[in-house]
């Protein structure tokens, strides 16, 4: 079974439900979290778990051999990105514009522009008992997230059985990045937080949800504070509230720390076994046992 | 002319209520521009009313003539972002997957595939309920091109100061370090970076200001919720002592925040604490550091 993580606004819980919810799961199922938010990834660092594999991940880009090159100007035509352009007697490329669509290279009549792979970023997996963890994380002045959530979820597909739950902490938004790490998801959870920007940005990624046909629920983060709007939505949309974690000062002090909530705060136990409970009632493979 | 952008790497740091309450601080100096497109909220505390909306319009999409293609499947093979499904023999473009890179339309022998301009979203002039130019924008759901989108909101905000003579252009930016951070970033004046003394809030700051120290511009640090642990606190001060980058201000952990949220007002007109008064003393050292 395949789950994703995501909220329209950031530092609304993701990271908090997905490393929560996946160790908790841990303790009876085989779980695989994936940290797809490659710009900032954080899930890693309220996880203690061994470093057991790494490699960089590439993008293809271009380059230019000037030895058969005619100057023919084809390349320059045929980049929608304007990431080739011919300059007097050179032609440049511009790595952080390409999207390696090999339009260039592929219709070069003299092959001058062979892809090259050009590092964008790391991918990690770390393991502990039953829970492994993977994470990439990408080079700063890259622009792209797509081409690196892509490669990572298909290291996740090559490595995990499906027997296997995978749960994915996606990244913020409802833009591409997010689309691509919750295409896969049999279920989308979207965490969010009982305010008028809370209310405001899941209804965005409800919306997206709705258009990518995924079944979703919600979970309400810092339950207590602001007021019930967004309760009030769901229930006029018929969108389920899953869950509820409560708003405590004692929760962000031990985030603050990066450490686990659910051993330690039994409200938030509570609501991470509502969750499970939830998810055991699809018809998927490995869905988790309580 | 001055351009100040807020970022924070991290979400939930609280940087679109910082970013507000300078905007209701500085008054009638400001132009605003919200630059999380993806998921804009400012304007939940500043209530604009628009005044002109337009269409953005970035990249292509292909589309496939049905009644021309032979279905040869030369647009499958060269497609390098499985952009063209097959469904029982008749080829269709994914539009979520489509980057409008124009190579299956180059190859397709019976030129049956154009790439029409593609909406991402909308842009909007509005003004603020303190009579504030304000620019906003919506990109569309599952867009790419947010960096563009970014770029054409700032070109609109800067304009509009240049003719009406404000002296500060607040920007409010997007999460992350991808592309439409590099959008809000550049040609900025000063950068500030609201944090939170979290492990995450640390390790995002320090990822995005990797980011920032490439483009060489100046920047300042609000720690958020500070007493919510000291010794994160600490790590964040030594980091931009490190760095050189200036501390702007300490705020506490106080649901005040959230309170004032849920009315839709800025902290600085909901509370009279001591936040206001940091805020009003932040803002005031803003100004004489962007000068």
């Amino acid at each position: 079974m395949k789950v994703a993580i995501a909220s329209g606004k950031g530092g609304t819980g993701k990271t908090t439900l997905s490393t929560n919810l996946a160790s908790f799961l841990s303790e009876n199922n085989k779980v695989v979290l994936t940290d797809l938010d490659v710009e900032e990834p954080n899930s890693g660092l309220f996880l203690k778990s061994e470093l057991i594999h790494s490699e960089d991940k590439f993008k293809m880009i271009p380059e230019w051999n000037k030895t058969d090159c005619t100057l023919c100007g084809n390349c320059q035509k045929v980049c929608n990105y304007h990431a080739v352009i011919q300059l007097g007697d050179m032609i440049m490329v511009f790595p952080e514009l390409c999207h390696s669509c090999f339009a260039c290279s592929e219709l070069c009549p003299t092959n001058s522009l062979p892809m090259i792979p050009q590092k964008m970023g790391e991918l990690k997996h770390f393991k502990s008992k039953n829970l492994d963890f993977v994470e990439s994380r990408i080079k700063i002045g890259e622009e792209q997230a797509v081409p690196l959530i892509k490669q990572t979820l298909d290291y996740i597909d090559e490595n995990f059985d499906d027997k296997v739950i995978k749960i994915y902490d996606a990244p913020p938004g409802t833009s591409c990045p997010v689309i691509e790490a919750t295409k896969d998801a049999d279920f989308v959870i979207l965490i969010t937080e009982p305010t008028p920007f809370g209310l405001n940005d899941v209804i965005l990624a409800i919306d997206t949800m709705k258009e990518l046909k995924k079944e979703f629920g919600v979970v309400i983060n810092r339950c207590g504070i602001g007021n019930d709007d967004i309760i009030k939505y769901c229930d006029k949309h018929n969108i389920t509230i899953i869950a509820k974690i409560p708003n405590q000062r004692a929760i962000a002090e031990l985030y603050s720390n990066g450490e686990l909530l659910w051993d330690k705060i039994p409200e938030v136990k509570v609501e991470l076994e509502k969750i499970a409970k939830y998810l055991t009632a699809f018809n998927i493979n490995a869905k988790p046992t309580l | 002319m001055k351009e100040i952008v807020v970022i924070s790497g991290k979400g939930g740091t609280g940087k679109t209520s910082i970013t507000a309450s300078f905007a209701v601080l500085a008054d009638r100096d400001v132009v605003i521009a919200d630059c999380d497109v993806d998921a804009a909220d400012m304007h939940i505390l500043m209530q604009p009313e628009n005044a002109k909306s337009e269409d953005f319009y970035s990249g292509e999409l292909a589309v496939i003539d049905q009644d021309t293609c032979t279905q040869c499947g030369k647009c499958f093979d060269v497609c390098r972002f499985n952009a063209i499904d097959v469904n029982n023999g008749i080829h269709i473009v994914d539009e979520l997957s489509c980057e409008g890179c124009g190579y299956c339309a180059r190859v397709c022998p019976v030129e049956a595939i154009t790439n029409v301009p593609l909406n991402v979203g909308k842009w909007h002039i509005a003004n603020t309920r303190f009579n504030q130019p304000f620019v906003h924008a919506k990109l569309g759901i599952g867009a790419d091109n947010s960096g563009k989108l970014v770029a054409q909101v700032k070109n609109v905000a800067k304009n509009i100061a240049e003719e009406y003579n404000r002296p500060y252009i607040l920007v409010d930016g997007s999460p992350g370090v991808g592309c439409p951070v590099v959008s809000s970033l550049s040609g900025a004046h000063f950068v500030i970076l609201v944090t939170e003394p979290t492990v995450s809030g640390l390790h995002d700051l320090k990822r995005v200001y990797e980011l920032v120290s490439k483009f060489h511009i100046k920047a300042g640090c609000i720690i958020n919720k500070a007493d919510l642990n000291i010794e994160k606190t600490n790590e964040i001060l030594n980091f931009l002592k490190e760095e050189d980058i200036i501390h702007l201000a300490n705020l506490p952990y106080d649901e005040a925040f959230t309170a004032a949220m849920t009315e839709c007002k800025t902290i600085v007109e909901f509370d009279d604490s001591i936040i206001k008064e940091t805020l009003v003393q932040t803002w005031e050292n803003i100004k004489q550091i962007v000068g």
